[in-house]
């Protein structure tokens, strides 16, 4: 297929299961804050969807002194799960996004498996919700129990409301776990969590984060995430995927798309440059230009071409 | 739907460094940045990256003094201390050199309303944090009096200028290179006393701070603690920054550091969960 440079500009739109978002830019869980923070940068509406921090059905604290240690390329933290609770939640943060009328996935977190049910209960019927991303925590390496509660929350979700299962690159095989949890009911797959990480400090010589919440992202961890996805679209071919790991640009973001993602999410990058997410999905515009592709749905698994030839 | 710019809230812009000049052991900038100037207030602070391989997050930096207009527009004026590779960049910033900035950011001390004697206590070049406090408290009337301190005469800043924004100014060095030997808070309580001050402002470490709002609540006086707590993204959305506060109704909840802080009265923080 001979590819030129097109004269218009790209269509962006991209499908995740029932939903279709108006281009395949997001924010990641946990990166931008309840979107209030970020709109004093950019218009959030303008993104395909708005990824909402972790809710868990309970307010929760979250732990205070040192959280984060740069690392090469990378950021290591442990923030826990702070927040109000599903309550405060649907009480300020969704309605806030809601009237904007921004897309919004809203991550999800739980301790057991009926916390699970609850919240996607109130969250996957409650209106202006485009999807639920669901958090495993330390299941997502487990492939029975990650399936177990994508099971319970596909159950318990309003149909249209698409479930989304963010797994982590620190399974023994995030195949057997994309399977696992497709196989249960999840729509679309989020690739990947952020992976374990741990630093010690040489002054005091114990770690200094070292909560099983801790975690490494950012560039340095893109090349794990990209194989995640190029792996998972190899054997899943129809299921939407979500690439999230170190997306700081449009290159990062085509990457993502050519190993199969239908949509990137923009993380840690946004830490730093608060104008992150538009400005990746702008840049993604032009490089699918530059490369000749009308559309981004033409892109996606792109990188996979020679083995369908092959197939 | 817009960006809600306001005023008051952030910008993100590129700066030019109009200058940078030694100043002991940190790197005293001045940079050309629009908008900034005329949205500071004193307290708030302004996130730099420098971009390349050096650092990955921005660097956080008070405000030290800002121009909301001159012969080359807005500026805004920080101290670097170096930390680390990512302030080392910074430090190493020349004249012309491009720099990214998003600011002001957080909230700043808030200001008596009364002209009465307030107390600035500076730690390290945390001091630069109190010049355009002192001009404001000036306007108003209140005697000023400053307290810097730091490990090494080196790492003091701003005492000289002080003298120019102060009625009376008290330097101490853990080292006694300079002034009175030991630490900041020493001289803090002889010096509340004496001035009869109704507001302790101060801006320094967190060991630092919280002596500082012990002294001030002995003596029957306000503290606002500016602090330098580590965080990721000065704009809210990280949550590296969280500090734990007992409210107005005596509730414990935690704070961002950045966006409900950096200034926070010290009476209200739990200095020993920080």
């Amino acid at each position: 297929m001979g590819r030129g440079v097109t004269a218009t500009a790209p269509d962006l739109r991209t499908r995740l299961g029932d939903v279709v978002l108006a281009n395949p830019v997001m924010t990641a869980a946990g990166c931008a804050g309840t979107g209030r923070e970020l709109a004093q940068f950019f218009d959030v509406t303008e993104l395909g969807a708005v990824v909402t921090r972790s809710v868990m059905r309970d307010a929760q604290p979250g732990p205070t002194g040192i959280r984060m240690v740069e690392t090469p390329s990378g950021l290591l933290s442990d923030v826990g799960m702070p927040g109000a609770g599903i309550d405060g939640f649907l009480a300020t943060d969704l309605p806030w996004l809601a009237q904007r009328k921004a897309r919004t996935v809203v991550s999800v977190a739980g301790s057991t498996l009926e916390e699970y049910a609850e919240l996607a209960r109130r969250v996957g019927n409650s209106p202006g919700v485009t999807a639920i991303e669901v958090n495993l925590l330390e299941l997502a390496g487990d492939p029975y129990r990650a399936a177990k509660v994508i099971n319970v929350v596909r159950r318990d979700t309003a149909r249209g409301v698409p479930v989304l299962a963010k797994l982590s690159p620190d399974a023994r095989s995030v195949v057997d776990v994309a399977r696992a949890v497709v196989d249960s009911g999840a729509d679309a797959l989020t690739l990947v969590s952020r992976l374990r990480g741990l630093s010690i400090d040489p002054v005091t010589m114990r770690p200094r984060l070292d909560g099983p919440t801790a975690g490494l992202s950012g560039p340095a961890i893109r090349p794990v995430a990209l194989r995640c996805v190029y792996a998972v679209h190899a054997v899943l071919p129809d299921v939407p995927l979500v690439g999230v790991g170190g997306v700081g640009t449009g290159a990062d973001a085509l990457e993502f798309v050519l190993a199969g993602a239908s949509a990137v999410q923009v993380g840690t990058v946004t830490f730093s440059d608060p104008s992150a997410p538009l400005r990746v999905r702008d840049e993604l515009a032009t490089e699918l230009q530059a490369r000749g592709f009308a559309r981004a749905a033409d892109a996606v698994g792109y990188a996979h071409r020679d083995e369908e030839l092959s197939r | 739907m817009t960006p809600v710019t306001s005023d008051r809230g952030p910008v993100h812009v590129a700066a030019e460094v109009l200058s940078v000049k030694r100043s002991g052991a940190y790197s005293h900038l001045t940079l050309v940045a629009d908008g900034v100037a005329e949205r500071t207030r004193p307290g708030r602070f302004v996130a730099l990256a420098r971009g390349g391989e050096a650092a990955l997050l921005r660097r956080p930096f008070w405000v030290h003094r800002v121009r909301p207009s001159g012969a080359y527009g807005g500026t805004v004026e920080i101290v670097v201390a170096v930390r680390g590779r990512g302030t080392a960049a910074l430090a190493a910033l020349r004249r012309h050199d491009e720099v990214d900035l998003v600011g002001p950011l957080g909230r700043p001390f808030a200001l008596p309303k009364e002209p009465v004697p307030s107390i600035l206590v500076g730690g390290g070049y945390g001091s630069a944090a109190l010049f355009l406090l002192a001009e404001r408290l000036r306007e108003r009337g209140c005697p000023v009096h400053m307290l810097l301190g730091a490990g090494t005469e080196a790492r003091l800043f701003g005492t000289l200028e002080a003298r120019r924004s102060a009625k009376s100014v008290t330097v101490t060095t853990r080292d006694g290179s300079v002034g009175i030997p030991g630490l900041v808070t020493g001289p803090l309580p002889d010096l509340l006393e004496r001035t009869g001050g109704a507001v302790v402002y101060a801006c320094g470490p967190s060991p630092m701070l919280a002596v500082v709002a012990a002294v001030a609540r002995d003596h029957g006086a306000w503290s606002q603690c500016a602090l330098e707590q580590p965080m990721a993204c000065g704009t809210g959305i990280c949550m590296t920054c969280l500090v734990p506060v007992v409210g107005e109704d005596g509730v414990e909840k935690q704070v961002r550091a950045c966006v409900e802080g950096p200034v926070l009265r010290g009476d209200q923080v739990r200095w020993d969960a920080v």
